[in-house]
């Protein structure tokens, strides 16, 4: 092992003798990058607890919010994170995300509640499989330009949602185990998300009984007034920010290697990299498929929580909005992918229906004006009016977010970085194995 | 260098061809009757010629010659319609160019292709071949990702060295793509060097490149041809034809028109008429 894993800088200078495993996971990216970082989920966490304070929420609504917020923004740089890998890095130009996404959710709702393979086995497998479907889809990326490519990747996705939502894959069986999808509605069953293994002693049940690990872990939350829901919500919150730390870690020492290398040199011009004598068709396949395989991982983690295995999940939409992100964070960067993923699943995704939230229960709505006219008879409900459509002004809102950034930053937040794709420092000549 | 042979002495000429057919160390690139069409316009029209081990060939003729998709053919960029190409002992026509890459033959483009977000250093350590961090397993796992490093540590000794031999060390934390027109061409051709080749296709090398640049640029290349390796150039530089290629071939409309020392191009009067426009005599 090499005492050299990325960069080094200022955090691992100080590094005698064996490195621990904290300073290898800092080495991994500059300490800076995870701060920079930290202070964005800081900083929006204070946004969120001022405004649910004048809000007037309590405890237990405060803690609530942040732990969704923290599930957005997680879930949101999961995604990104992949998309960056193939995208960013190798220029693929793949807006089938939420294809990749319903086949590794599906996987794992039939493998472990249909077929009844233990939970960690269905998800190691529903990974491999969703990987298999994005070497698949990769197979024309061979050939085709990125444009085309675009257009393959989301015809499949829209063909993996019709199938997945079709009356007539609804029930299939294979040996007598049902592997129907369940046609618009979704399977039947409950997948539970993974912390609920934690907490519970049968997590498939719908109504679940706490383990001993359960009962002492909601008892810490006890003296502060947060209900069970809450407690879950804030164990899973921080399930999920490892979960974002692994892929980070996994696809920073991907970035940075020589093999990150050869991606870049794909997404800057493929016929160069060909007459350096790069075999890029092997390189784009495993970008897609780990890419992909990342992809459905993330989608385990999200819907097993919240959304649930239902078709609709998987529309197009979920796909732009996962463009969007590392649009914002800067295409090319992991850490800027991460910032992206929190600052659109906090601000973008989860703000508007917060402000929504706190607003309505400010105003308490005498009056809940249900067309446009009875919105101006006055302020209040002119405010309840326009909140009311805030979720649906989403979208608006995220367009005119994207018009700035293309016109002030089109290189995103973080897109004008170098990252350098080595496992070594290039310019340290001197900078040898220590 | 032997090779003087012409299509003035097509016994000459025929007879070398012989004896590299028998002795194939003898000629490095060997092309055979190359051919390729664009729809109605013949690019390639049965293009023959040989490039010996050690030495600067160039390869000259007016716009539309089909220089350059002689390049294209030979490096695997585009398939021939027809004939051969063999390179040290071995026919690579149809392979695909990072297969012919691997083999030792590389080449640069007419403009300047860098890796414009990728920095200099990143452009010229992307070229080595087969390096252990290219697999995905072994630049990921822990315990493997040691090797990966170690090898990148030595790779970015030679690129250094490489980067001061071309004199653009300096710009070594650049992006590519904020490099001059002539600091680009400089940049590829360390990025060909780093590659390890036998031999190296050099399209228009000094299209755009500065005087003092030019300079340096052929120094370079005949300090590498004494190492050993060969090279064959697209240039529209007389001058530098001249004084710096021999032999020299001479491509019109398609097809070889003759190959020789550069004295003997300089005179030959259908190099002239061909340059000059006016019809040639088969």
């Amino acid at each position: 092992m090499s005492e050299i894993d990325a960069p080094a800088d200022d955090a691992t200078s100080g590094a005698e003798g064996e490195q621990s495993i904290r300073d290898r996971i800092w080495a991994v990216a500059s300490a800076s990058d995870i701060r920079l970082i930290a202070v964005t989920l800081l900083a929006i966490y204070a946004i969120f607890l001022f405004l649910g304070i004048v809000g007037g929420l309590d405890v237990n609504g405060l803690y609530s919010s942040l732990e969704r917020v923290t599930f957005f923004a997680a879930v949101y740089a999961l995604v990104v994170l992949a998309l960056n890998l193939q995208w960013g890095y190798a220029g693929l130009f793949n807006i089938g995300v939420a294809g990749f996404m319903a086949i590794g959710l599906y996987s794992m709702h039939i493998l472990t509640v249909q077929i009844g393979l233990p939970y960690p086995v269905g998800a190691l497998v529903a990974i491999l499989i969703t990987s298999l479907f994005g070497a698949l889809v990769a197979l024309p990326a061979l050939r085709l330009r990125a444009d085309y490519l675009a257009i393959v990747t989301l015809a499949f996705a829209e063909i993996v949602r019709s199938i997945l939502g079709s009356q007539r894959f609804a029930e299939l069986s294979l040996g007598g185990v049902d592997i129907g999808f369940g046609g618009a509605t979704g399977p039947d069953g409950v997948l539970p998300d993974p912390v609920k293994f934690i907490l519970y002693e049968d997590p498939y049940s719908l109504r679940p009984e706490s383990n001993a690990f359960g009962e002492l872990y909601f008892s810490l939350f006890d003296p502060f007034v947060i209900d069970d829901s809450t407690a879950e919500g804030i164990l899973y919150a921080l399930f999920l920010i490892v979960f974002v730390g692994l892929f980070y870690f996994l696809l920073v020492r991907t970035g940075n290697s020589p093999f990150g290398r050869v991606l870049k040199a794909i997404r800057e011009d493929e016929t160069v990299a060909n007459a350096l004598g790069k075999d890029t068709r092997k390189f784009k396949i495993k970008a897609f498929a780990l890419g992909s395989a990342l992809m459905g991982l993330a989608a385990i983690l999200w819907y097993t929580k919240r959304g649930g295995v239902t078709p609709t999940n998987f529309e197009p939409e979920i796909t732009f909005f996962i463009f969007v992100a590392l649009i914002i964070g800067g295409a090319g960067s992991n850490t800027g992918s991460v910032i992206g993923g929190i600052v659109f699943g906090a601000l973008l995704f989860r703000g508007p229906v917060f402000v929504e939230r706190i607003i309505n229960r400010r105003l308490e709505a005498d009056a809940d004006p249900t067309t446009i006219f009875d919105a101006f008879t006055g302020i209040d409900p002119f405010i309840v009016y326009t909140t009311d459509n805030l979720s649906a002004l989403r979208v608006v809102l995220l367009g005119v977010v994207l018009i700035i950034l293309i016109q002030r930053r089109p290189e995103g937040l973080l897109g004008n970085r170098k990252e350098i794709a080595s496992s070594i420092d290039l310019e340290d000549r001197t900078g040898g194995e220590n | 260098m032997t090779t003087t042979a012409t299509d003035e002495d097509v016994a000459t000429d025929e007879d070398s061809r012989t004896v590299t057919d028998e002795n194939p160390d003898e000629a490095i690139l060997q092309v055979t009757n190359l051919q390729k069409r664009f729809g109605g316009v013949v690019a390639v029209d049965g293009v023959d010629f040989e490039i010996e081990p050690g030495t600067v060939t160039g390869l000259i003729g007016p716009n539309g010659a089909g220089k350059s998709t002689t390049f294209d053919l030979i490096t695997g960029v585009q398939n021939a319609d027809g004939g051969q190409v063999v390179f040290d002992g071995t026919a690579i026509t149809g392979r695909r160019p990072e297969q012919i890459a691997n083999r030792g033959l590389v080449r640069t483009f007419q403009i300047a292709r860098e890796l414009s977000e990728m920095t200099v250093l990143e452009n010229v350590m992307l070229a080595p071949p087969h390096q252990l961090g290219e697999s995905l397993w072994r630049s990921v796992l822990p315990g493997f990702r040691g090797g990966v490093s170690d090898q990148e540590a030595e790779l970015r000794e030679e690129a250094w060295e490489t980067l001061e031999f071309f004199a653009i060390d300096h710009l070594a934390g650049e992006y590519a793509g904020n490099l001059s027109g002539g600091q680009r061409k400089l940049l590829e051709m360390a990025r060909v060097f780093m590659t390890d080749p036998d031999m190296i296709l050099l399209d228009e090398p000094l299209a755009g490149v500065n005087p003092t640049l030019e300079e340096r640029l052929l120094d370079r290349i005949h300090e590498l041809q004494s190492q050993g390796y060969t090279f064959l150039l697209v240039e529209h530089d007389m001058d530098v034809v001249m004084n710096h290629c021999d032999p020299v071939i001479v491509m019109h409309q398609g097809k070889r028109l003759m190959q020789g020392a550069p004295e003997a191009v300089r005179q030959d009067e259908r190099v002239l008429e061909a340059y000059l426009g006016g019809e040639v005599e088969q």
